[in-house]
């Protein structure tokens, strides 16, 4: 490959566009490092602590994507404190400080300010493509920004995050010229909108492919966007509420009709059941569903709908739907690769919640399964069984039993068997939580047999440090592994410090952990930043003397080329 | 049994005394969720050192009445041992740690939840006024559990998000369990929130109503949500009352499952012992099925099982919903 010249080579790096793989061939020798360097268009990082910009901009100068993560995923269910960290903006001062010509930034649990928003949209003139998910810090105002200066905009994707809504008019900032937006998705706004100024905003938007509204779209109004926009392929549905005006409910189901290219149908936040009806003409091309937050509708409502897609291949829904309406979505939904069941009463105890049946009728009528993350009241090893005989084809395998602890309803043993069989089975699997009673046999079988598991995610399980050995010293490919509420100590954190090198981050919380082992391991270990996370009194923890006692609520580590961060709050002490 | 169900079963037994069944209901909600809820922090054995800094910070932010002890839970405790009520914990950091972390003990833990009735009500009569707390102190503690039950966060970000809308529950809160995304649990609750709000438009989320039946110890509760008709509301009502004799109603021939018809249970008024009843939002006790089932579920706020010879004033035709009891006698 020495002799042909650079453009070729680089031609051909152009259709190599998966991170690890672009890492690869940056490894081949110096000239390829240099080539891929110069030519990489995207940019991941998994942990925006674990490098700073300025070593990004120095390695990558010519990127036109970046994607960073902050906070850990435990903060989704909020282990980690307000105000622990995962700011952007010195990414973006640092960005527009260089020449980059960024186009797309994708922003996962980080916090994000009107000011960095303000910067983002002045910095660069091409910039495309904002996506944030479950993000924090900004508000409308933000919004607003990138509405008028980002003169090339196609995306504005927020997903799930907590936003400020000033009730302003961000809407009406994207100017009248403004005719390239693509996608549009507001849906996690709490506050009302200028529907005027979205009317005329997809109006004049030929291209918009995907659009999401929020609560605060009524249902006459959505009927007049979708006559606008048939062109439509992804649909957020705002509030869909049972209108009397049975005026709206038939344009709605003229304008419907007319959006063949429609696949993908979200949202429902307020939904009569009866209105769902109207969707069904455009079911059978349906390839994602998501009735996750759709509350108001009942299971067998959901179930009439669900008849009619045929070619679903991702459907998010919640517990109402029932065992027999899994049934119902296994005899019907043959094309299904991703599944998603979320639990309606937090608590546990509702009656309509799904069981190890439901489980075991999917598994068993969807052979192209291969993502699902199911929350349910009660689990059975047989059921789990077999669930890995049917798909041993899953890269995903999420099991939330609502009840910590609880073991197999039947035989009341741990499900330790169950989980073993699921990772015998998948040889694939890339992402496994477990829950319910699980003994260290559970993680022997992991380190066993889950060779290309990347994130594992454990909660109240296990009972000695052997569990979490076995997984640390098995799982060669484990890039996060997350903990808490079990009983893994110093021993288990000491045993391999130089695995962490290999891996993203470890959490670990209300674990056995002492202060003195992670005193211990980050003397041991400089490139990793061992952060204690302790809400409570801020120095308590230096008292001396009790360090090999004195349990760690919360431990973050991570790897990082940049040691350690400068913009950690005073609760967060890193060793 | 659900949580609401053993709630409800407490409330009952004491139904002379309001205050009592206002405190009885809440000291039981503590009582029991501590076994039924799940262990927060350190499950196996806690160093001694960690007991009594837990301890210290309890009693830092608790609201100890006179009389209630700081947690220290003993393996022997029995929850509903009234003459142990002055030690019980009521602000268990560690609900059922014990119980959790012995493997001898997974069994409790599978039927922790599930409460027997049984052991609730032996238990009642001996409760006397002066271990109850004032409802006031009891709903602070329940919020105080929440954050003592936070694996030693005495503050920080306790979620308000964490089911804002719904009853106290019959578990304490463990910060972060199920794993949900805030954002979830917010957009749900703010959902119920507004659809219950709303008047007379099918709402989110169940909706519980109590059902007492004349001559029955104890109330339950259904969610009315649960059932699109009557007929299965009536199925459930069959099954959930079967342990009480429910006189000689002979059969119709009709199933309990397909009664939609009203007309033809109009005929089944004599020789019925049992009617169903409900009371709407003006406080007035009306005959079910007079209505849709979709305004039924909107007006209706308690459902009662009346003798049908009481029940007679309310109407000239009962629309029986206890019916059939071929399956009971």
């Amino acid at each position: 490959m020495n002799y042909f010249p650079d453009e070729v080579i680089e031609h051909v790096f152009d259709f190599v566009t998966s991170h690890k793989d672009r890492h690869s061939i940056s490894l081949v020798c110096k000239s390829w490092f240099k080539i891929e360097r110069y030519s990489r268009q995207n940019v991941f990082i998994g942990n925006c602590y674990a490098i700073n910009p300025e070593r990004l901009l120095r390695r990558f100068p010519c990127f036109k994507s970046l994607t960073l993560k902050g906070k850990p995923h435990f903060a989704d269910f909020n282990l980690v404190p307000h105000g622990w960290g995962g700011f952007v903006q010195p990414w973006i001062e640092a960005l527009a400080r260089s020449r980059v010509g960024l186009e797309e930034l994708r922003l996962k649990r980080m916090v994000v300010t009107d000011e960095s928003l303000e910067l983002l949209s002045r910095s660069f003139v091409n910039f495309k493509s904002l996506v944030l998910v479950s993000c924090e810090g900004f508000s409308t105002d933000g919004l607003a920004s990138i509405a008028s200066n980002c003169r090339h905009l196609q995306d504005l994707d927020l997903q799930e995050n907590e936003i400020d809504d000033h009730r302003g008019q961000w809407l009406s900032c994207f100017p009248e010229t403004y005719t390239s937006l693509v996608t549009l998705n507001f849906a996690c706004l709490e506050g009302e909108t200028n529907l005027v100024a979205l009317e005329r905003l997809v109006a004049r938007s030929p291209n918009l492919r995907s659009l999401k509204l929020n609560r605060a779209v009524p249902l006459d109004a959505l009927a007049r966007l979708m006559a606008c926009a048939p062109q439509i392929v992804d649909l957020g549905v705002g509030s869909y509420e049972d209108e009397q005006d049975s005026e709206s409910c038939l344009k709605l189901q003229a304008a419907i009709r007319k959006c063949t290219s429609l696949r993908s149908l979200s949202g429902f936040l307020e939904a009569a059941p009866h209105c769902l009806s109207a969707f069904h003409p455009v079911c059978h091309n349906l390839t994602s569903l998501n009735l996750s937050y759709a509350a108001e509708i009942h299971g067998s409502h959901l179930i009439k709908l669900i008849e009619h897609c045929k070619k679903l291949q991702r459907l998010w829904i919640l517990d109402s739907i029932g065992d027999k309406g899994l049934e119902v979505v296994a005899s019907t939904c043959k094309e299904l690769q991703e599944l998603r069941v979320f639990p309606t009463d937090l608590q546990g105890g509702g009656n309509t919640a799904v069981t190890e049946d439901g489980l075991v009728a999917i598994s068993a009528g969807c052979p192209k399964l291969h993502s699902i993350l199911y929350f349910c009241q009660q689990m059975t090893n047989a059921a789990l069984i077999t669930v890995a005989k049917n798909c041993p084809n899953f890269i995903r395998f999420r099991l939330c039993i609502l009840e910590p602890h609880k073991p197999d309803h039947v035989t009341s043993q741990p499900l330790d068997e169950g989980f073993g069989a699921i990772v015998q089975a998948c040889k694939n699997l890339k992402r496994l939580s477990v829950s319910g009673l699980l003994t260290d046999q559970v993680f022997l079988y992991i380190g066993m047999y889950a060779t290309e598991l990347e994130m594992l995610s454990i909660a109240f399980a296990g009972d000695t440090d052997k569990g979490m050995l076995y997984v640390l010293n098995g799982c060669k490919k484990m890039r996060k592994l997350e903990i808490r509420d079990s009983p893994f100590g110093d021993a288990a954190l000491l045993a391999d410090v130089n695995k962490y090198e290999t891996m993203r981050s470890l959490w670990m919380s209300s674990c056995e952990v002492t202060l003195g082992g992670c005193k211990r391991l980050a003397r041991k270990a400089p490139w990793l930043n061992v952060e204690i996370i302790n809400e409570n009194d801020n120095n308590r923890m230096e008292e001396n003397g009790y360090e090999g006692r004195q349990k760690v609520d919360k431990l973050y580590l991570y790897r990082t080329v940049v040691g350690t961060r400068v913009d950690a709050p005073p609760f967060v002490w890193i060793l | 049994m659900s949580p609401e169900e053993e709630l409800q079963s407490n409330g009952s037994v004491a139904s002379s005394t309001r205050n009592i069944v206002g405190v009885l209901k809440e000291h039981n909600y503590l009582g029991l969720s501590d076994c039924s809820s799940v262990g927060s922090s350190n499950l196996s054995g806690l160093a001694d050192d960690d007991k009594a800094t837990i301890s210290l910070k309890a009693t830092e932010l608790t609201l100890g009445l006179p009389g209630s002890q700081s947690p220290a839970r003993d393996t022997e405790l029995n929850l509903l041992g009234p003459a142990k009520l002055d030690e019980k914990p009521f602000f268990p950091l560690l609900p059922s740690k014990d119980e959790m972390c012995s493997s001898s003990s997974h069994k409790n833990i599978a039927s922790g939840n599930k409460r027997g009735f049984s052991d609730t009500m032996d238990k009642v009569p001996l409760y006397t006024e002066k271990n109850w707390m004032f409802p006031e102190a009891v709903v602070a503690t329940q919020s105080v559990i929440k954050k003592e039950v936070a694996q030693n966060l005495p503050k920080g970000k306790l979620s308000t998000t964490n089911n804002s809308s719904s009853p106290p529950a019959a578990k304490a809160q463990i910060v972060g369990w199920p794993p949900v995304r805030s954002y979830r649990k917010n957009t749900l609750a703010t959902t119920c929130k507004n659809s219950d709000e709303v008047d007379g438009k099918p709402g989110s989320g169940p909706l519980f109503v109590k059902v007492s039946m004349d001559g029955a110890p104890y109330l339950r509760k259904v969610d009315l949500r649960s059932y699109t008709n009557y007929g299965e509301l009536s199925a459930a009502l069959e099954k959930m009352f079967t342990t009480f004799t429910l006189g000689q109603c002979g059969t119709s021939g009709a199933t309990g499952k397909d009664v939609r018809n009203e007309t033809k249970l109009k005929d089944l008024l004599n020789g019925k012992d049992y009617v169903l009843t409900y009371e709407d939002k003006d406080g007035d006790w009306m005959l079910v099925g007079d209505f849709s089932w979709e305004i039924f579920i909107g007006v209706c706020k308690k459902l009662k099982i009346m003798k049908g010879c009481d029940a007679i004033g309310l109407g000239m035709f009962c629309f029986l919903l206890v019916m059939p009891l071929k399956s009971l006698v």
